[in-house]
């Protein structure tokens, strides 16, 4: 049966440095969360702790509504999938996948026979039969994955937990078996915990995303929620790339450089009239070229089915994404002027402390 | 043959060097080896079966495997300890220990032999309390065998901590994780990865241990057929202008060393391989 998990009021300080900073998170029994963040941010500490490589200095993790913290790492039937995969490398690939088996106690452990069994169905699992002979040193990183991944799936855990799981892989691996990882967690009955920094890989394969940023949780929640309406400007940026707009508010209208766009959306009612950023993805940003435009264009860069636009307004370098096609007669040319035109964004009141909702703003 | 053309050594500097380097291997090792066995068998196979079957190098003999096994046991259980200490905790004074475990490698045998007969010895600090319990340590078995493991105890710790380091904690790691006990872990896990360095530095502490001839001479006070190892009885046959004898036991000496120096190689290619493997994995 999955596990349901219940982390509260966790810390932890290596020194004077503080990883952890009462975290507290539940995830529910057969969710697969993705825990994103910045290298330093605490992620795989959280990790290590739910699974008893490290104490925490306060808080408890429950499994099942039972503390662990005190309880030794060998007894959680917890899964455990390494940066580096950690396979075993003077053992065969066969013998990695049955150690779990094999070390336990003489009264619990299977007979040979159903140890093989066993074996050979998770070798087809993840579809390597026909390497269950080869050592890890003869074998593919993603080949390396999957087994790691069968043998931390022998032990029918109920909670797996994957430290960057797709690191230590090339692009298009990464992809494959991420999309393979999802349909896979689709069919065992388990929890999953996804330790990543990659906003892609958390976006496309999890059921929720936490969010953490110098050991503490930013958001939690879907990938659509927390890209859509990020709380704040970390959970942004990290998300994805961002424009930085400077706009003016003034009595309920929202004016960006240039006096261009203004839109009434109840602006004041919550943010303070003066000046402000509007923070931007790029593809939501467009370009006119306009010969009194306040922005000025240094480099267009195709980039795919995309043009990248750099510019200048108001000091700060920002770039826009346009579809390619839009460029040749559009007027955009490198050290000419254009008028910024942002589609949608998210105002933070910056500086004047978090807010729960922040403002999402459209061009109606 | 094309890329000995393309050197640019070639001709009589070449010729030359390799000429030189030749020399010096016959005159320095081949031919002391070769003198040792023309000895040991220059009076006929029957003397030399007699140098060997000799009741004092029988018992040198013996007592030189026994000293080499007990030492290699004391070398293996420290070894690992030590190096599992050193390589996986900080901890402060850790570089201290580093550096003292090298003491061995930089202190000459002979001052070893003599500090442990100032301790150890009737006028040494522990003499007075051995002696009322009846203990004997310089001048017996016990002393040549904590001389011989002082003089190899470095190796095998300095084989394996540089492993330890590099193959990090992680597969310990993972074995817990998957219910191993701590035991399973260190000999299903642990061992098997530093397999081959032990053995590596097994041997280079058991070359040594069976040919240590300094330390052991100060604390064996070379009692015949009693406290004499191989390199103390040949030395004191040779004293004794017993030429045969000396060199029937001194080549006995050399095959154990030239066994060792197979072994060694044989570990060597394979240890090397398993490395170059860990560094893809």
């Amino acid at each position: 049966m999955p596990a349901h998990v219940a982390i509260q009021g966790v810390s932890r300080r290596f020194g004077d440095y503080t990883a952890l900073h009462d975290v507290t998170l539940e995830i529910a029994p057969g969710e697969l969360v993705a825990v994103l963040g910045p290298s330093g941010s605490g992620k795989t500490t959280l990790l290590r702790i739910v699974a008893g490589l490290e104490m925490p200095d306060r808080g408890q993790v429950l499994i099942n509504g039972e503390d662990n913290v005190m309880r030794p790492p060998r007894e959680r039937g917890v899964g455990f999938v390494f940066q580096h995969f950690a396979l075993f490398r003077h053992m065969t690939v066969f013998e990695n996948i049955a150690f779990g088996l094999r070390v336990r106690p003489r009264a619990e452990r299977p007979s040979r026979a159903d140890i093989n069994k066993r074996v050979k169905e998770l070798l087809d699992l993840v579809q390597l039969s026909w390497l269950e002979k080869r050592y890890p040193a003869e074998l593919s990183g993603g080949q390396r994955q999957r087994v790691a991944l069968a043998r931390a799936l022998a032990i029918e855990p109920r909670l797996l937990l994957l430290d960057e799981p797709f690191g230590a892989l090339d692009a298009k691996v990464r992809k494959e078996l991420g999309q393979w990882l999802r349909e896979l967690h689709h069919g065992v009955a388990v929890t999953g915990v996804l330790v990543t920094h990659d906003q892609e890989e958390a976006l496309e394969l999890s059921d929720r995303i936490v969010l953490m940023s110098q050991g503490r949780v930013e958001q939690v929640g879907t990938p659509n929620e927390v890209y859509t309406r990020p709380r704040n400007p970390f959970v942004f940026e990290f998300l994805g790339e961002t424009s930085h707009i400077p706009c003016r508010l003034l009595a309920g209208a929202l004016a960006t450089a240039g006096g261009a766009q203004t839109a009434q959306n109840g602006v004041a009612a919550a943010v303070a009239d003066g000046e402000s950023t509007l923070f931007v993805r790029p593809h939501d940003l467009g370009l006119r070229a306009d010969p009194s435009g306040p922005a000025t264009i240094r480099h267009i860069t195709p980039s795919g089915p995309w043009a990248r636009v750099e510019f200048l307004l108001e000091g700060r370098s920002l770039y826009a994404a346009l579809p390619l096609d839009s460029i040749a007669g559009s007027g955009l040319t490198p050290g000419g002027t254009a008028m910024p035109l942002p589609r949608r964004g998210v105002l933070f009141a910056d500086g004047r402390g978090t807010m729960d909702e922040p403002l999402h703003w459209a061009v109606s | 043959m094309r890329d000995r053309a393309a050197s640019p050594h070639q001709g009589g500097w070449t010729i030359a060097l390799i000429a030189v380097a030749l020399l010096f291997m016959t005159l320095f090792l081949l031919l002391p080896l070769v003198t040792v066995f023309a000895q040991a068998f220059a009076s006929g196979i029957p003397a030399y079966l007699a140098g060997i079957a000799d009741p004092n190098a029988l018992s040198a003999i013996r007592l030189t495997l026994l000293v080499a096994a007990v030492t290699l046991v004391v070398n293996v259980i420290f070894g690992l300890a030590a190096s599992w200490c050193l390589a996986r905790f900080a901890f402060p004074g850790r570089s201290l220990i580093l550096t003292v475990l090298d003491l061995p490698f930089s202190v000459s045998p002979v001052v070893a032999g003599l500090m442990l007969v100032l301790l150890y010895g009737r006028q040494g600090w522990f003499g007075q309390w051995l002696e009322t319990h009846d203990l004997r340590i310089i001048f017996a078995l016990p002393g040549m065998i904590i001389a011989t493991i002082f003089v190899t105890l470095p190796f095998v710790a300095r084989e394996l901590i540089p492993l330890m380091q590099e193959q990090g904690a992680e597969e310990e790691e993972a074995a817990i994780l998957l219910g191993a006990s701590g035991w399973q872990t260190f000999l299903r896990v642990t061992l098997p990865k530093l397999r081959w360095g032990l053995l590596y530095g097994v041997l280079l502490s058991n070359a040594r241990a069976m040919g240590e001839f300094g330390a052991v001479s100060v604390v064996s006070g070379n009692i015949l057929g009693l406290t004499d190892t191989m390199p103390l009885h040949i030395r004191a046959m040779y004293d004794d202008y017993n030429i045969v004898a000396a060199f029937a036991v001194a080549s006995l000496l050399a095959c154990l060393a030239l066994l060792t120096l197979v072994a060694k190689t044989i570990l060597e290619r394979r240890f090397l391989g398993a490395q170059r493997e860990a560094r893809i994995a």
